[in-house]
């Protein structure tokens, strides 16, 4: 896609399976995106639209009635999908390491913080004790936590929700890793906190420069941290872009109609829309675009075969064979008041 | 505003902290059974120097005799000082029975743990063992075991790990189910810990506290099941004192002398009372925030 050399993360055609009772469930369906080194890529989608089950797929961390189907998964060169369980073992942590949405349930809740944050260093990077408690005071003061000596020695219940998660990322961060997943890391907290993590994460990219995956379903959350994003619906990556392309300009009615349900005290509409109907059940979706029973642009053509992702120009991708009515509709009438 | 929050968070932690540190004492069901399990190890423990006589030796001149300076509740049908045989008696009977509970409480733990998270195989095997061993009363199954393996406390040791691990495979496994799907789990894999290491550093103390409350009232049981080991003669072998002979003992005169019977059934009630109030106390306290 680039000319910036093989990416740190290479995701084609990810397809996960759940089988249930009552049939084959297929939570993500023919994912593909690329994260270049110091990167961020955003993953948007509505709850249930596959995004969480993709992210654990990449680490090979699925619930047991899950499994990857197809595709591939190359992550620094190791192809995770055909490497077995230890070479996967041992890229998690070291080179991929994650971030939760919960803080709270992420975090063990019967030990001391000090410690969950020094025990990678001290199994994966063989540090002694003491080098590895160094490690976690060095950590926590990285992530902004003040008084790091006593706050080593608090259980998780004891801290505020944004220190948990300034926790959860001296954790993610305590083996160097090159890539982090990001799951709805501040979807639990407040506004105000929200912003300082997110803040955060951000100027851990810009000096680290590690590569995120950031997946979540505000808007306003990936705009603020990624520069490329992935629209997801009923477990398909609909739109690709960068992000300032795809807010300004959605090629894919979906991302449209994300855009325009979110509120903006600023803005130039006066009227809140929401996308009519309901995300499809995934054991049996609709033929055709997944979209199109919800879609205002919905044609004959849309319900008759699979939509492909079709590329256009400017890194951008979609899965819409309307995508010019959907980008003249965009301009027709706004949806970011500032990109 | 900032600062403002940071003052509140910094507030509400130094109170948690320091209301942690206050709750064992506000816990009455937990000081309760600690002072009086306190008590009765004390004793034990001292036994030499609050007994003036040899719990095992007789005085035919003496028997049955009541309350007196010298034996302070009375002599036996043999004339052996009942106090002594009762703080002699509790040495022994505590002592079985606490070590008893250590064996099925580290098996127990560990095939819980196992088997609750992998499944498959390894679990279906493991409760198809405890149904086996759940299948036959507990009292029955201990009193055969020790009948074939013959009297004494290392048949009792024996028998009481062959039924006992039971309980605790039960607890732990339920326990390990719930909380194998919780995501400090999916976090400890995503960082790339071992097995084993996310099985006893991350769910072994986060599951081990019904097991350690379960095991005072296993505790208890152990203690009734020496008791009726020992009045079934099956136990504990004579001369040493043990609460159990010293209630068949005294069932000989229960109409003349009760009391014989009555004192040591009295400080099997106190033992199982201080222990369950400390189970009590103790599921309060570990319960996690």
């Amino acid at each position: 896609m680039s000319d910036r050399g093989a990416p740190l993360l290479h995701v084609d055609g990810l397809r996960v399976e759940f089988n249930l009772s009552r049939g084959v469930l297929c939570a993500v369906d023919g994912a593909s995106f690329d994260v270049h080194q110091g990167e961020a890529l955003g993953i948007v989608g509505e709850s249930g639209s596959g995004k969480t089950m993709a992210l654990r797929a990449l680490v090979g961390l699925l619930p047991p009635a899950a499994r990857v189907t197809a595709g591939t998964v190359v992550i620094d060169g190791v192809d995770v999908t055909k490497a077995g369980e230890a070479k996967r073992r041992e890229l998690r942590g070291r080179t991929v390491s994650m971030i939760f949405q919960e803080p709270m349930t992420a975090l063990n809740p019967v030990m001391r913080v000090g410690e969950q944050i020094g025990e990678t260093p001290l199994v994966r990077l063989g540090l002694s004790r003491r080098a590895a408690r160094a490690r976690a005071l060095e950590l926590m003061r990285l992530v902004g936590i003040p008084d790091p000596k006593r706050r080593a020695e608090a259980y998780p219940h004891e801290l505020s929700g944004g220190m948990r998660q300034r926790v959860m990322i001296a954790i993610a961060l305590s083996a160097d890793p090159k890539l982090i997943l990001c799951d709805e890391p501040t979807t639990a907290l407040d506004v105000t906190i929200q912003d300082q993590i997110l803040k955060l994460l951000g100027s851990l990219q810009r000096e680290l420069g590690v590569s995120l995956v950031f997946v979540s379903h505000d808007l306003a959350v990936i705009a603020q941290t990624c520069s490329r994003v992935a629209v997801m619906y009923a477990g398909q990556v609909v739109e690709t872009g960068t992000v300032d392309a795809v807010f300004r300009e959605p090629r894919h009615p979906y991302t449209l109609g994300l855009l325009r349900s979110v509120p903006d005290f600023d803005s130039v509409r006066d009227r809140l829309s929401s996308i009519p109907g309901l995300p499809p059940d995934l054991a049996l979706p609709p033929a055709g675009c997944r979209f199109h029973p919800r879609c205002p642009f919905a044609q004959e053509d849309c319900r008759a075969a699979p939509i492909p992702l079709i590329e256009l120009a400017d890194e951008r991708a979609t899965r819409c064979l309307y995508h010019e009515r959907c980008a003249e509709d965009a301009r027709r009438e706004p949806v970011v008041a500032r990109a | 505003m900032a600062v403002a929050a940071e003052v509140v968070a910094e507030a509400q932690f130094v109170e948690h902290r320091r209301g942690f540190r206050r709750r064992w004492y506000r816990t009455p069901s937990f000081v309760a059974g600690a002072s009086i399990l306190g008590l009765i190890v004390l004793a034990a423990l001292a036994a030499p120097l609050i007994t003036r006589h040899d719990p095992t030796s007789q005085d035919l001149l003496h028997t049955l005799a009541g309350p007196s300076s010298s034996h302070w509740l009375g002599t036996d049908d043999l004339g052996r000082d009942v106090w002594s045989r009762l703080v002699y008696g509790a040495r022994t009977d505590l002592r079985v029975a606490f070590l008893a509970v250590v064996f099925p409480f580290v098996i127990g733990t560990v095939l819980g743990l196992v088997s609750g998270y992998y499944g498959g195989s390894i679990d279906s095997v493991t409760n198809w063992l405890v149904n086996v061993v759940v299948a036959f009363p507990f009292y029955v199954l201990i009193i055969a075991l020790v009948f074939a393996l013959g009297p004494g406390t290392r048949s009792i040791y024996i028998a009481i790990t062959l039924v006992g691990w039971v309980s605790y495979t039960r607890i732990v496994r339920g326990e390990v189910l719930v909380a194998k799907r919780r995501d400090y789990v999916l976090a400890a894999k995503s960082a790339g810990l071992s097995d084993l290491r996310i099985l006893f550093r991350h769910l072994l103390p986060n599951v081990i506290t019904q097991a350690i409350v379960f095991s005072m009232s296993d505790i208890v049981l152990d203690i009734l099941a020496i008791v009726t080991l020992g009045y079934l003669g099956l136990g504990v072998q004579p001369p040493n004192p043990d609460w159990g002979r010293m209630i068949a003992d005294g069932q000989t005169f229960i109409t003349t002398h009760w009391e014989l019977s009555t004192i040591p059934g009295i400080a099997i009630i106190f033992a199982a009372l201080g222990l369950s109030l400390l189970a009590d106390g103790l599921a309060d306290l570990l319960r996690p925030e």
